[in-house]
């Protein structure tokens, strides 16, 4: 019989320490839903996808209670729309984001990704409908995520799409103004996005996935903790093997419901996403990780460093614990959605430039961030800029998620609610990059892309 | 098929009774237990089989987690592997 100790550290983990999985997600082709006709396109997506994934939020609450884990979210990923509805000819695909909300309502999933577009490169006709229907289709719909990949490693960066995409989010946050400005929060901008990413508000199925597929994403930042406290004083090597150890355990069960969701609903296993992601709950956070490290506050020297230790243990440790690792996998830095930077944020302790600094070293980027409502829209451009060349150079994924709050100042918060949780307005350099983002282009790729 | 389950509260007289009594009518074979009394925190942790257990596993949960609620302790009751899983490579 299993050891009683372990058998009661895994119910710790559980009720104490917030261990869950946080997303199983199911990725979804699309691509055999294309028509002349935008009705029948929405015809055929609504269709699919109900059929398709019918059975995902039963089986996903059957495997909780059977395992006694958490499972926080039961999520849709799509081929990206741009690819979709390209044989539409429309002038706009917000009917498909409508369709997309309607899916993720009756089958009972809380986001459904993939109103996105690939054009690290360039855009085809497609592409700009896409974008331009972003704000009206995240600001009609409740469930749908969009996200843009601007740039990769082997192509550069498409700095016409970034200096789109200030006045794409300063359009999301305006329609949305009443409500926190959230559209933004539904809106990513990627360099080398994941064709895998189980996590919202990234995910969309790519072109090189199955049919189907059943992506799963850990969490657990609460157990890490723990665990290093547990540790006591001990120095960083021994910290790392601790994180390591925990980080192993935390990802075997998400291998475990990853396997069992794809046995039960005859999908295919694709990846788990060896993940911290952090909840605003107490005992839920990175930022308190960091800190149980020994900085006083997220944010002060010595973070990155940190960060960079915790992130590459957390790897380590998941790495053997799962057949086939993917994903974003890393720890996420979302200020709204972490309770020890949202503090630390208020404090004054984390800046939008350390942040930045953070995410070389991690996954994903600058993560659901509110900014001045004002921050003009080359100055948003310019934010992405930086976030996108980090991830292009150091061929990573990066992203930014930025929040124009719509009437807000530095100084004042806005409040999302749930998962989401609250974010203060961080204060923005201003000065002006204008001339930088009106030149265009692309920037080319790095010279260590060249690999071949 | 085999679970753990796990009882954790303070301790009265008859816990053992009151659990053993549901498995037995729903047809759950308890091939262990181990079960310590520290202070007067109760902990007992039972290994089953539900192989022959005449209720869906779900409803199994939901019975002992109300008769938990009813004697004042915690019951959890958890497919094996998720233990397994975790704590054997």
């Amino acid at each position: 019989m299993l050891n009683t100790g372990d058998i009661l550290e895994t119910i710790q983990m559980i009720e104490r320490e917030h261990l869950d999985i946080r997303t199983i997600t199911m990725g979804i082709s699309l691509l055999d839903c294309t028509a002349d006709s935008l009705d029948t396109l929405c015809t055929r997506v609504y269709d699919k996808i109900t059929r398709t994934t019918e059975q995902l939020v039963r089986t996903g609450e059957d495997i909780e209670k059977e395992y006694g884990i958490p499972i926080v979210h039961k999520r849709i990923s799509v081929t990206p729309i741009s690819l979709v509805a390209a044989s539409c000819r429309s002038d706009n695909y917000i009917p498909v984001a409508q369709a997309l909300d309607r899916a993720a309502k009756e089958v009972g999933v809380n986001f459904i990704g993939g109103f996105s577009a690939l054009v690290h490169k360039g855009f085809t006709n497609a592409d700009r409908v896409l974008l331009d229907s972003i704000p009206e289709a995240l600001s009609t719909t409740d469930m749908v995520c969009s996200s843009v990949n601007v740039a990769t490693t082997k192509a550069g960066i498409n700095m016409d799409a970034i200096a789109r995409m200030g006045d794409i989010i300063r359009r999301c946050a305006y329609l949305t103004r009443d409500n926190n400005s959230i559209a933004c929060a539904k809106l990513v901008v990627f360099a080398n996005a994941a064709e895998d990413n189980p996590f919202m508000a990234g995910a969309f199925h790519g072109v090189g996935e199955p049919e189907s597929v059943i992506n799963v994403g850990v969490s657990g930042p609460g157990v890490v903790r723990s665990a290093i406290a547990n540790a006591g004083d001990c120095d960083l090597t021994a910290l790392a093997e601790t994180v390591k150890r925990t980080a192993f355990k935390i990802t075997r069960v998400g291998q475990l419901v990853a396997a069992e969701a794809s046995r039960r609903l005859n999908v295919p296993f694709g990846i788990v996403d060896l993940s911290l992601a952090p909840t605003p709950a107490i005992g839920d956070s990175v930022a308190h990780i960091l800190e149980e490290m020994g900085l006083a506050h997220t944010g002060c020297h010595g973070t990155t460093a940190a960060l960079a230790l915790l992130n590459d243990a957390v790897k380590k440790g998941g790495v053997m614990a799962s057949s086939h690792v993917g994903g974003l996998s890393g720890a996420f830095i979302p200020v709204s959605e972490d309770a020890g930077m949202i503090d630390a944020a208020r404090g004054g302790y984390l800046t939008l430039e350390k942040l930045e600094a953070m995410t070389a070293v991690c996954s994903v980027g600058l993560d659901m961030i509110a900014i001045p409502g004002d921050t003009p829209a080359d100055v948003i451009c310019a934010i992405i800029a930086d976030e996108i060349s980090i991830g292009v150079v150091n061929n990573k994924t990066t992203a930014a998620r930025l929040i124009p709050a719509f009437g807000k100042k530095v100084g004042d918060e806005i409040e999302f609610g749930g998962l989401l949780g609250s974010a203060p307005v961080m204060p923005v350099n201003t000065a002006s990059p204008a001339r930088f983002i009106a030149r265009g282009g692309r920037i080319p790729a790095p010279v260590h892309s060249l690999r071949n | 098929m085999k679970a753990i389950i796990t009882v954790v509260g303070h301790d009265t007289v008859g816990i053992i009774s009151r659990v053993s009594a549901v498995l037995a009518a729903r047809g759950v074979n308890i091939l262990d237990i181990t079960q310590s009394v520290l202070g007067d925190i109760f902990a007992m942790v039972m290994y089953v089989d539900i192989g022959s257990c005449t209720i869906p596993f779900t409803d199994l949960v939901d019975e002992n987690e109300a008769l938990g609620r009813e004697i004042g302790v915690v019951i959890h009751t958890m497919h094996e592997d998720i233990f397994n899983s975790m704590h054997r490579i």
